[in-house]
């Protein structure tokens, strides 16, 4: 198993060098960090030549992407343009653990993005949790009444919201719950931002600004998990074990949750474990509608301006985290169903 | 009385009478019919999904392209009325006409980004499938390198990319913005590594059959043998698949052009139409009720025609 697990991690440092080497070349083309560096003010063409120079971006993008991987103090670069080659280099590069500075605010890119992560953490594990729950509520109780005219409506319910697009379910759910529910003098639900600048950040203002957002992430997952977990429960149910179980007459919860749950609930784990990281990605409109400071629309803002640094660290952030919820996903069903054995 | 006669030679087996016949087997297609009428949900989507068509290419000939891009300041964000029913937008376009002709191009841009992702996913899913060793684990590394960044984020990085000032394109006596292009072929770009694992699976299992054997037995090219032998034989899944994903690219149309990111002005789509518009859901709500509402329902009819379309074509598939 071990030696299974570092198999896995070192074929995923090609993986990893090649997307980032593939990420950094398109990002170079996206468009010119410079223009909006000035503010309103257009930059004078000796400034610009000036600052390309100073933050490296004059030099061809393979050079660049070099500094970005290893960093560039053991060299020296030319930075008052006499062709000189005289400041010696600062960057220790991403290998030695230093993301850049942000070209847009100059912080470091890893200061930039740890204020957003956890926002975007809270969003993404609260909606997970909601996610499992529901999922697994609905799909069990559909499993147990087959073809009932419950488990008929919530199919097609399920259905319905599987297909509706995200932006869809938010911009419904804002004038509902936030438009209509203020105009009928219901209490209403905020739409923007994580809590009311007068009230301050406490916890309450939080939750409360955060039901429509976790809303709106959830749904289309608790629509896909709970179709899934309907088919594994009604496979597992048919098996003979729970017919055995049936047989030396054990309690019906115990058939369903302990016999027939715990083994349809292998292949689920796997497909949460997988689809884990990819909720940050959903979470790019959510953040975005719904104002919350998250890694989303840190993404958005920063690939607008073309900051290379910022944007290559979220992306290999979630890389990396795609690769590792990948083994781990394997790692777990391995361990969940001992029949399966890596080598 | 003895029966002289021979045997009718048409009749199936002799000595039966017609009315004794079997009834004659069904063809696959009839089969496949069967199977389909009875997935009441697909027939429902089916109908849907004619209906949009019709509404989008059928209103072509009660609004002209002129007037969904007309501008009329003195009308900004009239709520609907009997000579707007859909309303107006920021600039006064009737949202009626440009629901219309937004839809041709929302339509169009599933459709294309579809074929393109069908051409990259099962010619790479092929080759990887049939020829196996290196080449196949050279091309499921790529695969899988593309899979590791969530589709979203690559979307948005490659419509950046490729969106630098692209002229408009002249089509059929009408101009549409190069964008459109530009999302048709990100879209594709990003989407075929899925349908490429469905091919290469299929291919691997098909191509341990005997006629396959066979085929390579008496000396048939290879292109022939993947092109008229495997492709036949495992043309199921990646029906449903390329239907499916007419859905998905509509949506990540419209998610990329809701991002400011996708086709620009003054080409209308369901997805640039909700661009901004959650700025106005107080003031405006059939700014985006309308576009969102036919993208859902579009979606929603695709998904179940697929669903459909995997109990017909596929029934040993088993839909989650």
């Amino acid at each position: 198993m071990t030696r299974y697990i570092l198999r896995r991690l070192l074929q995923a440092i090609p993986l990893l060098f090649v997307i980032s080497l593939v990420l950094f070349i398109l990002m170079q083309n996206m468009g010119d960090p410079l223009a909006t560096m000035g503010g309103r003010k257009v930059t004078r063409s000796e400034d610009r030549i000036r600052l390309a120079r100073q933050l490296g971006l004059d030099k061809p993008v393979i050079v660049q992407y070099l500094y970005w991987l290893v960093g560039n103090d053991w060299t020296k670069t030319d930075l008052d343009g006499d062709g000189v080659a005289e400041t010696a280099g600062v960057r220790k590069g991403v290998l030695r653990g230093d993301w850049g500075v942000s070209l847009v605010n100059r912080k470091p890119v890893t200061q930039v993005i740890g204020e957003r992560l956890p926002n975007t953490l809270l969003l993404m594990l609260t909606a997970e949790a909601i996610i499992i729950l529901f999922a697994l509520l609905i799909g069990i109780y559909s499993a147990l009444h087959q073809y009932s005219s419950m488990d008929n409506a919530l199919t097609a319910v399920t259905f319905f919201f599987y297909s509706m697009p995200v932006f869809f379910f938010a911009l419904l759910a804002m004038y509902i719950f936030a438009v209509n529910f203020r105009k009928w003098g219901l209490p209403y639900l905020p739409t923007v931002g994580m809590f009311e600048p007068a009230a301050g950040k406490t916890s309450a203002q939080v939750i409360w600004h955060m039901v429509l957002p976790v809303a709106t992430l959830s749904f289309g997952f608790i629509a896909g998990y709970s179709r899934y977990i309907r088919s594994t429960m009604l496979e597992a149910m048919g098996q003979d074990y729970i017919r055995t179980a049936r047989a030396k007459g054990l309690p019906q919860p115990e058939v369903v949750y302990v016999h027939a749950l715990k083994n349809a609930s292998l292949p689920i784990v796997t497909i949460i474990a997988l689809d884990l990281p990819f909720l940050l990605g959903g979470a790019i409109v959510t953040e975005r509608i719904f104002g919350w400071p998250g890694m989303g629309r840190l993404f958005l803002d920063h690939v607008s301006r073309s900051d290379t640094p910022v944007v290559m660290g979220i992306l290999m952030m979630i890389a990396f985290a795609v690769i590792i919820f990948q083994i781990l996903a394997d790692v777990t069903y391995a361990w969940l169903d001992p029949r399966i054995r890596y080598t | 009385m003895v029966d002289t006669t021979a045997p009718h030679p048409t009749s199936g087996i002799a000595g039966l009478r017609p009315d004794e016949l079997e009834t004659p087997p069904l063809s696959l297609g009839q089969l496949t019919w069967r199977r389909f009428r009875q997935h009441k949900m697909a027939i429902f989507g089916s109908i849907t999904l004619l209906l949009i068509i019709l509404y989008a290419f059928g209103g072509m000939l009660v609004f002209s392209e002129a007037e969904s891009n007309a501008v009329e300041t003195g009308a900004r964000l009239q709520a609907p009325t009997r000579q707007h029913p859909f309303g107006t937008d920021t600039i006064g376009r009737d949202i009626l006409a440009r629901t219309i002709y937004g839809g041709q191009i929302s339509i169009l841009i599933g459709l294309t980004a579809m074929l393109v992702e069908l051409i990259i996913g099962v010619t790479v899913g092929a080759v990887a499938g049939y020829f196996g060793g290196k080449l196949d684990s050279l091309l499921m590394r790529f695969t899988e390198a593309v899979l590791v960044i969530p589709q979203i984020f690559l979307l948005l990085v490659m419509a950046k990319y490729f969106a630098q000032s692209i002229p408009n394109v002249r089509f059929l006596g009408r101009t549409f913005s190069g964008s459109v292009l530009v999302i048709i072929f990100v879209i594709g770009l990003t989407t075929w590594p899925y349908l490429a694992r469905i091919v290469r699976a299929q291919f691997l299992s098909v191509k341990e059959n005997d006629y396959i054997l066979a085929a390579r037995a008496v000396g048939t090219p290879t292109w022939e043998i993947i092109v008229r032998h495997i492709l036949p034989n495992s043309i199921a899944p990646i029906i449903v698949s390329a239907t499916l994903s007419v859905a998905a690219a509509i949506t990540l149309e419209a998610y990329i052009s809701f991002l400011g990111l996708g086709v620009r002005p003054p080409t209308a789509t369901w997805g640039n139409m909700l661009e901004g518009a959650y700025n106005y859901v107080e003031s405006a709500w059939w700014l985006w009720f309308f576009p969102g509402l036919l993208i859902a329902l579009t979606v929603l009819s695709i998904n179940f025609l697929g669903d459909g379309l995997r109990d017909a074509i596929d029934p040993h598939s088993r839909a989650v």
